[in-house]
């Protein structure tokens, strides 16, 4: 399987506009967790495939999407990526080098240039730190600004940048809003001047008016230095607003990769086609007129998949083969991947 | 149709070491037979309060209903004793909460669970109840009915276990259900199917229904009178067609343009308020939305804008209803 490279979409609202150059590439990912029995002696019995041989490229200046439902691996994607997991085959590229090939030494200096926001801003902050240790604690450990007083003075200028008061510096998180919260994620982020931030839901767990401040934000940051994000999330909305190209994941597999319009206007997978119809649009009118097909069956345990195409059995295309042959994530338009034999 | 539930001026407050939040301050709508309405707003807006106190679950200390009426099919619940409100909880009025892993006991099978309620409500024998139940999961799309009886809530998934709650709530056949945020906790595929049951259901069986969400997709797709929440108030109301194409209150406007939409090309930057919702001890005479509000004048200051008509079907509490439009363009 080769990894598709992507035409990225480019019109007037997207500034900071992809270049052609690829910064992360990931060839034919695999994570498998042992699931074991037993206290004393521990047997396997299984094993979860929680990402089961996954291929694309982001470019620099590019968002790519990751989305699926529960399960479907694109946290641990992300996790495989910044090497908080072990990989269990495949290779993750950063300008040419292999992540997964280098002893923790050398990756110190990648751990710098890859961030990541995770979802919940009330676990991801430490309680007893204050504001201004959380975001200095990254310059710190790394060493870069040894000296306090401009440490200190970069966190203030990265809590403006943040849309934050500069006297947050002095208080703890409980005494701060989701929003805020978030927003300080955000500046720990940015506190090592990375290239690639791979947000994790980072928007989820927000109300509408504060997600659409943090959403403003995060492009507004991309825009301003450049950065290539990874956005994983399942809201589907947001994810069109602020990607270039999508990717869509169901059970470990990543079953189509497109442009952004592309893949909501034409989606070809009918897992896709099964997601884009199931979300709700804020239009009565529209909502009214839609056909409201909605997908049988739930999503099966990732530790027995089923064989063949692992969405044969809640597929409405499905032919006898396809619980046989796993289909090739194949291009059937330029930039457009599509894991399936019956579209 | 007539009305079923009148809520009028209700008033719920929190006695709390950071003063009296008003939860709940002033809230009036009503629901007729068989309809849906939504109640809309963010975390903290006073929306699962209101559906609370409708079935008086608010714990004291440190909440009280401390004003208004709730009148429920001819009773005024506010005024009934324990045992009378006992009667109609689970029964005339079943409950959907939004986390289907903490609404069913952990350690009580599925049957069990479904069982109780009918016979906490009707004489019904042992095995009478046993086949409803079974009836009941059929009706929910639960496959195997009689094996899930003896299965316990881990067995299941969440769209399973919402299932099993909605089996729940319709099983002595109540004239409303309120749900709380039904949804929130599912996948998008499993949403969908909960949502079209939930409507299929409601519709089949006459069912009047309250939906609690911060979703506007799922208002737009289900409901057909929406209200909209803020600080403990409604600040809108009106058809789901209404609120979506002729919005009155700058924060209804607001919401609207914080939501990116799915099926169309990027149009512009998002346009959200600025700020974060107030605290709800803090509040003062004014409007509660005028620090966020762009359109505020010193009248937004002096005192809380009524909730007043604009049309037959809508109403509004601001007061720069009338320049709203003049002014937004």
């Amino acid at each position: 399987m080769t990894a598709p490279d992507g035409a990225v979409r480019d019109d007037a609202q997207f500034r900071g506009k992809p270049t052609d150059q690829v910064l992360v590439e990931v060839k034919d990912l695999k994570m498998f967790f042992p699931v074991t029995e037993g206290v004393f002696i521990q047997t396997e019995v299984a094993t979860v495939k929680a990402v089961n041989g996954v291929s694309f490229q982001i470019k620099k200046g590019e968002t790519l999407g990751l989305v699926g439902e529960s399960g479907c691996g694109k946290t641990t994607t992300g996790r495989c990526i910044l090497q908080l997991e072990k990989a269990t085959s495949g290779e993750i590229n950063y300008q040419g080098t292999d992540l997964t090939r280098l002893d923790s030494q050398e990756l110190i200096e990648f751990r710098k240039k890859i961030q990541i926001i995770f979802q919940d801003p009330f676990s991801s902050l430490n309680p007893r730190m204050t504001i201004g240790e959380i975001i200095s604690e990254p310059m710190k450990v790394h060493g870069i600004i040894p000296d306090a007083t401009e440490r200190r003075a970069r966190v203030l200028e990265l809590l403006t940048k943040c849309g934050l008061k500069t006297n947050f510096a002095e208080r703890y998180p409980h005494e701060m809003s989701g929003g805020q919260r978030q927003r300080v994620g955000i500046a720990r982020a940015l506190a090592l001047n990375p290239e690639f931030i791979i947000c994790d839901e980072a928007v989820s767990a927000l109300d509408v008016s504060i997600q659409a401040q943090v959403i403003n934000l995060l492009e507004d940051l991309r825009d301003e230095f450049g950065l290539t994000y990874l956005f994983i999330s399942h809201d589907l909305s947001v994810v069109r607003h602020i990607c270039h190209r999508v990717a869509v994941m169901y059970l470990g597999n990543m079953v189509e990769l497109a442009d952004c319009d592309e893949l909501y206007d034409n989606p070809m997978h009918p897992y896709t086609r099964a997601l884009l119809e199931a979300v709700p649009i804020p239009d009565p009118d529209l909502e009214h007129d839609r056909a409201h097909k909605v997908v049988k069956g739930e999503i099966p345990s990732p530790m027995n998949p089923p064989g063949g195409c692992v969405f044969h059995p809640r597929c409405e295309l499905a032919v006898a083969n396809c619980s046989k042959n796993v289909p090739e994530f194949r291009e059937v338009r330029p930039g457009h991947w599509v894991a399936c034999t019956e579209v | 149709m007539a009305t079923l539930l009148e809520i009028d001026n209700l008033q719920t407050h929190f006695f709390t070491s950071a003063g009296v939040v008003k939860a709940v301050d002033g809230v009036s709508y009503t629901v007729d037979e068989g309809e849906t309405v939504a109640v809309v707003g963010e975390s903290g807006c006073g929306k699962s309060v209101t559906a609370m106190s409708i079935l008086r679950l608010i714990p004291w200390p440190p909440g009280r209903i401390v004003g208004g009426a709730i009148h429920f099919d001819g009773q005024d619940i506010l005024k009934l004793d324990e045992q009378g409100i006992r009667d109609i909880r689970g029964k005339d009025i079943g409950m959907i909460f939004q986390e289907p892993m903490t609404s069913l006991n952990p350690v009580l099978t599925i049957g069990l669970q479904l069982t109780e309620t009918l016979k906490a409500h009707t004489d019904i024998s042992d095995a009478d109840a046993n086949a409803r139940a079974i009836e009941l999961l059929g009706m929910v799309g639960i496959s195997e009915p009689e094996r899930r009886l003896g299965q316990y809530p881990h067995h299941l998934s969440g769209g399973m276990r919402q299932r099993v709650v909605i089996a729940m709530a319709l099983s002595c056949d109540p004239k409303l259900i309120i749900a709380d945020e039904p949804t929130t906790a599912l996948d998008v595929t499993i949403q969908a199917q909960i949502l079209e049951l939930m409507k299929d259901l409601t519709k089949r069986l006459g069912v009047a229904m309250i939906v609690i969400t911060h979703n506007l997709g799922v208002v737009a797709r289900y409901a057909d009178r929406v209200n909209v929440m803020y600080a403990g108030r409604i600040i809108e109301s009106g058809s789901a067609r209404d609120i979506y194409y002729n919005p009155k209150h700058p924060y209804t406007l607001a919401l609207l343009k914080s939501v990116p939409r799915m099926d169309q090309v990027r149009q512009a930057k998002l346009d959200p308020v600025d700020g974060q919702p107030p605290d709800l001890a803090m509040l003062d005479g004014g409007c509660a939305f005028r620090p966020r509000c762009r359109f505020a004048t010193d009248q937004c200051a002096r005192a809380y804008p009524p909730l007043e008509p604009v049309s037959d079907s809508q109403s509004v509490s601001c007061w720069e209803r009338d320049n709203l439009e003049e002014k937004a363009s």
